[in-house]
């Protein structure tokens, strides 16, 4: 594995990178499972007549690349192998990862799943956005609920007049 | 000729007053998200791929030709007018684009990217017509162990030969096979990887898979490392190019578009390579024209040459046309562009395969005809709106990426009218984070989720003629020629990539080193 990237002698300079990314020995374990599951499952599919490959084999080979796979992914970490994170217009990797505003966002569309049915669409998703830019760090919040139901009420009405298709009014029924 | 006239009734189908709407909101729509920092022509495309539910397929392939173009058109503005390119097709462009936008020729820069596009994509679609029947004539007549040697190729090469690091690429392709896996075997009727949710036995919504990785996935990796400071946007007026500019455009339109064309049909191909190359020659042409002091040689490479942006933009182009050929003459998606209208395809109960020019002919003419309009649609409203999505890159971070993920949950939830979709997404969207994170490419996950049933279906019709005997898989000619090359690129990949690496970062090398000579100057 010559193309790896190989970890920088001097990526930063007042505090030493780690040699080793520890995440990455996660990463390889939950794909090892991940691949490990697809075997043990495939193994409790039954095999039809007149069928010599069967439901198995496919997902027998795949569980077995990935289990390989992440296996080979461990060993190049432990050798010093590190990603290379994705760069992007509005990305900036050399800062740490700022995970209460992931968090955040992933609170939000939890509470979308939760309440969308009951709610519509239209109020579920004019919360969602307002959340969502309160999350990434806005603070004009009564702006952005406005925006919000503006883009909610109107992706309702373009869905189900335009294209029709029902997304749910909800405790709106009747009132859109 | 016959494929012109097929072409020419494609036109006729595509041409009434209500399609041309659709094209016209297409291409709007399409440049409108694709011009958004951090959204690429794939994401703009899975994004607006529940607009065209409601649609006739007619329509749909309308619109999402108009989506297509103009997604493209879009990340190449937000390249040239913000200094860091979105995706790996536009660090090219962005590198003289970025430069000439800051020595106030922004408006020359977008009206040779969006000229040369326009020729690149015209000839690119009318090479598509020529070439792609031909290719499907032979394709139907394709057995099941060739074809699945193609899938096979077209796999492994794209984890393997693109990206910087194979075994990555590797185990990225085979987590989207996982995922394809899901659902209901096709033969037996049992369930796979179900774990008990009725919701996935019936396989999952590639829609909601690709829009959980390409649009949720990249915007909370940039919420988890949001730059502080947005980049600065050049400033840009009218788009207009000059006598000059013209002269110096033309060809580096036609030489990307011969580089691009050929490189967008390959397997791993894409549009990266391309555009690397034709940037190169545009350099060394540009040199050499000023060594030999040809009176209208110049030579601006560092300061912002238009010939840089010329060739790039349109190799981008022709690429874009060429994926075409595969995608419609074997069923087969090459980028990440073409799976995600593959699955679109799906959608209308179109099944990728050699079989999708024979019997969908006159929806394949439709597509490539309503191409044709779309490009041309694009320079029409383009030029004139340019100042105006250039204003869109400022809109503010937390609302921009809050409007994506309002989008994307609405997307999820419009394919079933089920809050499981969303909860679903959100699953995808943080596997896509995590992908960003380590460094695993999203291209083979999402081929592999696309191809993966379709390959187990070859296999088995494969091994069912054979009686299970696993020799029919290297019992024909073309298929053992398949293994053939695929074994040829995995020895050569090695050497290649060495001498890209090797050459790539001498070329950005120089263009930084002249960058900060020329702003040295400035002060």
């Amino acid at each position: 594995m010559s193309a790896e990237t190989e970890a920088p002698d001097a990526g930063a300079p007042d505090q030493p990178a780690p040699r080793v990314d520890a995440a990455q020995y996660g990463l390889a374990a939950v794909l090892l499972a991940v691949g490990a599951y697809t075997v043990v499952d495939a193994a409790t599919l039954e095999v039809g007549f007149a069928d010599p490959v069967g439901p198995r084999v496919f997902p027998f080979v795949i569980g077995a690349g990935l289990v390989v796979t992440s296996v080979l992914l461990a060993v190049a970490t432990a050798r010093g192998s590190r990603p290379e994170p994705e760069a992007g217009e509005d990305v900036d990797v050399t800062t740490p990862a700022d995970w209460p505003t992931v968090l955040k966002l992933v609170g939000v569309i939890l509470l979308t799943v939760a309440t969308v049915s009951w709610l519509g669409w239209a109020l579920a998703g004019a919360i969602l956005f307002a959340g969502a830019a309160w999350a990434l760090g806005s603070r004009t919040l009564i702006r952005d609920v406005l925006v919000g139901l503006v883009l909610a009420v109107g992706s309702w009405y373009g869905f189900v007049v335009g294209l029709g298709i029902p997304l749910t009014p909800g405790v709106l029924d009747g009132i859109l | 000729m016959e494929n012109l006239g097929l072409l020419w009734d494609g036109l006729g189908a595509a041409l009434t007053p209500m399609n041309l709407l659709y094209a016209a909101v297409g291409v709007l729509l399409g440049t409108f998200v694709g011009v958004l920092p951090g959204i690429g022509p794939a994401m703009a495309i899975a994004l607006l791929l529940p607009v065209t539910f409601g649609l006739e397929p007619t329509q749909a392939f309308i619109m999402f030709a108009g989506l297509y173009y103009g997604g493209m058109y879009g990340g190449s503005t937000t390249s040239i007018l913000l200094n860091t390119p979105g995706e790996s097709a536009s660090v090219m462009t962005a590198l003289e684009g970025s430069l000439m936008a800051r020595a106030g020729r922004g408006a020359q820069a977008l009206a040779t990217a969006a000229i040369g596009s326009f020729v690149a994509g015209t000839i690119g679609t009318l090479l598509v017509a020529m070439f792609a029947p031909a290719l499907a004539d032979v394709a139907v007549e394709i057995g099941a162990p060739s074809y699945f040697a193609l899938m096979v190729l077209a796999l492994v090469m794209t984890a393997t030969v693109l990206g910087a690091s194979p075994l990555r690429g590797l185990l990225s392709l085979f987590l989207g096979l996982t995922i394809g896996l899901v659902g209901l075997d096709l033969n037996t009727g049992q369930p796979r990887l179900t774990f008990g949710v009725t919701q996935l036995v019936d396989r999952l919504d590639i829609v909601v898979v690709a829009v959980g990785i390409f649009a949720l996935g990249e915007a909370l990796w940039v919420a988890a490392h949001l730059r502080r400071k947005p980049a600065s946007v050049a400033p840009v007026g009218q788009p207009w190019m000059g006598r000059d500019d013209w002269r110096r455009s033309w060809k580096p339109w036609l030489r990307g578009t011969v580089y691009g064309f050929p490189f967008g049909a390959l397997p791993a191909g894409g549009a990266e390579l391309p555009t690397f190359l034709s940037y190169v020659t545009e350099r060394s042409l540009a040199k050499r024209g000023v060594a030999r002091r040809r009176a209208d040689a110049k030579d601006e490479f560092g300061q912002g040459a238009i010939e840089g942006v010329a060739g790039p933009e349109a190799a981008n182009n022709a690429s874009a046309a060429g994926m075409l050929v595969p995608m419609l003459a074997l069923g087969l998606p090459v980028t990440a562009t073409a799976s995600v209208m593959l699955s679109a395809l799906q959608g209308y109960g179109i099944q990728p395969g050699p079989q999708l020019m024979t019997e969908h002919a006159d929806m394949v003419w439709t597509l490539l005809a309503s191409l044709l309009i779309g490009n041309l649609l694009l320079l029409v409203l383009n030029l004139p709106l340019a100042p105006l999505w250039a204003r869109l890159l400022r809109i503010p971070r937390p609302q921009l990426y809050a409007g994506i993920l309002f989008f994307a949950c609405l997307g999820a939830y419009a394919t079933n009218l089920d809050p499981f979709d969303i909860a679903l997404l959100l699953v995808f969207g943080l596997l896509g984070m995590a992908m960003r994170r380590f460094g695993l490419p999203v291209l083979p996950l999402i081929l592999g989720v696309i191809l993966g049933p379709l390959m187990e279906t070859k296999l088995r019709e494969a091994l069912t003629i054979s009686g299970g005997d696993p020799a029919i898989l290297w019992s024909e000619p073309l298929a053992i020629a398949i293994y053939a090359v695929l074994a040829l690129v995995l020895l050569a990949r090695p050497l290649l990539s060495r001498w890209r690496a090797r050459t790539e970062s001498q070329v950005v090398a120089e263009a930084h080193e002249a960058e900060t000579v020329s702003e040295g100057a400035q002060r």
